[in-house]
């Protein structure tokens, strides 16, 4: 069995550093003694605040992830990417009609899209970019919202857009667009809020209100828990 | 038969009745068209560079993806989709370089396999405009129609392939077949004013406005047409904005697939056709 490789070469803006191997790019980069004010946030994959993009060597292709959640490799190019600058719309939702009129006044540069589809081959959530761009600039909302629905807002996409576009503002409009006024009204809800409203729980809340810390912790650790 | 379909983004939205009337027009005539599972705009327009090759990937994309669905062919009916995937498809086909470059970019090896087709070329090669002629359940007898083509459909001829530059025949032999009279008309293949209408509104109501003539002095009693922007330039704008007074017909514009359905007798509503289309055909026919 060879040795196992303990640390690897990585290159930080340029830099070089030897950091250990099998960390992440996130991990390596503090190993190597950047500390994070910016680009850093949920650590676990989902808020996209540590947008990265990098090179291998011997590879052409730009390679992109979030630093949270992906392994250092010997050899790589790397710079994180955690904000771009983006034109972001507001706009008083409720007011809005979800029509192709709405994307194009907040966003027109959508009909700039070319289609080479970078942004796509960029998305480190493998998203069809591109796709719900074109959805968009047809006016289908709800096809925008689907595809755009694991969007983590990182803006790489918007790094990449030679239309300047800033697909993931889009994105979001469209699933807004299609939550407040396409998707159906969940029945159920409404329903309960009017229970509510009638006070139907009032006294049960009441009751908790009065009880002692020891009581409550008691009924807490007897709760149903749902498998 | 299910024949692959390229709607493009117009016929989504503005031009949904030209949407709406070719899936029906056809389905009558059991040409069943499905959309593309995945699909971008074409472009809209040819870049005019030879070189120019990023214009060219939306459409390049389209048709790579079309073909890997088997069937071979892929149909369009806006006049401007069908005229950048017909001369993207003639570069894969013809100029080695643009072919080279365009698979390497997208990383495909499409070499112009699938065939582009009209619903007009669908129609006269599938089902035959002989056979459609006895298909058609409501004659248009009496009716005057002037075939629009507008600048997009036949040139450039040797990439299109659609007849005759600047005389081409196939939606007249429709006509003809709907048992409608098709009228000659010297204007059937100039530009209607286009984007220009977007610069230059009046420009482009002159140009409406000499179509519009053209055709009513050859006594037509409607024009029929493939293009979404044809029909808005035709039907939407002023004629007489420059100053040159009311025309003193305004015919109706039509899809030409509206006028199929029509003569299928299928509902208004699945042709996306108002009331006062039928009306004015009524009366035009009186």
């Amino acid at each position: 069995m060879t040795a196992e490789k303990k640390t690897v070469s990585i290159y930080v803006m340029g830099k070089q550093s030897e950091v250990p191997y099998g960390v992440t790019i996130m991990k390596a980069m503090e190993y190597a003694g950047y500390r994070f004010i910016r680009g850093c946030g949920c650590r676990g994959g989902f808020c996209g605040a540590c947008g990265t993009v990098y090179r291998k060597p011997g590879n052409f292709r730009l390679k992109v992830g979030l630093a949270c959640a992906t392994m250092v490799e010997d050899g790589m190019h790397l710079t994180q990417i955690p904000f771009y600058p983006a034109n972001k719309a507001v706009y008083n939702l409720e007011a809005l009609e979800p029509t192709l009129g709405t994307l194009l006044k907040y966003y027109p540069e959508i009909t700039r899209c070319l289609g080479c589809n970078q942004c796509t081959r960029i998305c480190p959530q493998e998203l069809p970019v591109m796709n719900y761009i074109a959805t968009a600039q047809r006016g289908d909302i709800e096809a925008t919202a689907h595809q755009s629905f694991d969007c983590i807002m990182c803006g790489l996409c918007a790094s990449r857009c030679p239309a300047e576009i800033v697909q993931y503002n889009v994105g979001i409009l469209a699933r807004r667009l299609y939550g407040r006024h396409i998707a159906p009204r969940a029945k159920h809800l409404a329903e309960r809020v009017d229970e509510i409203r009638a006070g139907k729980f009032d006294a049960e809340l009441d009751r908790l209100m009065q009880m002692s810390k020891e009581e409550l912790q008691k009924l807490y650790n007897a709760r149903d828990i749902e498998q | 038969m299910s024949i692959p379909y390229f709607p493009g983004c117009t016929l989504h939205v503005k031009a949904k009745d030209l949407d709406d009337s070719t899936r029906a027009a056809l389905a009558a005539l059991g040409l069943e068209l499905t959309e593309l599972p995945e699909w971008t705009c074409c472009g809209a327009v040819f870049p005019l560079a030879q070189d120019n090759y990023m214009g060219m990937v939306a459409a390049a994309r389209i048709l790579a993806n079309a073909a890997k669905l088997g069937d071979g062919r892929l149909v369009t009916v806006c006049s401007f989709c069908y005229h950048v995937l017909k001369r993207v498809n003639f570069a894969f086909r013809n100029r080695t370089e643009a072919r080279n470059k365009l698979n390497e970019y997208l990383e495909e090896h499409y070499n112009g396999e699938v065939t582009l087709l009209h619903p007009l070329e669908l129609i006269r090669d599938d089902v035959g405009f002989d056979v459609l002629q006895d298909r058609v359940y409501r004659r248009l007898k009496g009716l005057k129609v002037a075939c629009y083509y507008g600048c997009t459909l036949s040139r450039p001829a040797e990439e299109m392939g659609f007849g005759e530059p600047e005389n081409p025949t196939i939606m007249e032999e429709l006509v003809a077949a709907l048992g409608a009279e098709p009228v000659g008309f010297s204007w059937k293949t100039k530009c209607c004013g286009s984007y220009q209408v977007l610069n230059n509104a009046a420009l482009a109501a002159d140009r409406a406005q000499a179509v519009l003539e053209a055709a009513s002095r050859q006594g037509a009693h409607v024009i029929i047409t493939s293009c979404p922007l044809c029909r808005y330039n035709l039907e939407r704008l002023p004629v007489g904005a420059a100053g040159k007074g009311e025309s003193e017909a305004r015919l109706p514009v039509l899809y030409f697939t509206q006028l199929l359905g029509i003569a299928l007798q299928l509902p208004a509503t699945t042709l996306g056709l108002d009331s006062h289309y039928l009306d004015a055909l009524k009366e035009a026919r009186a």
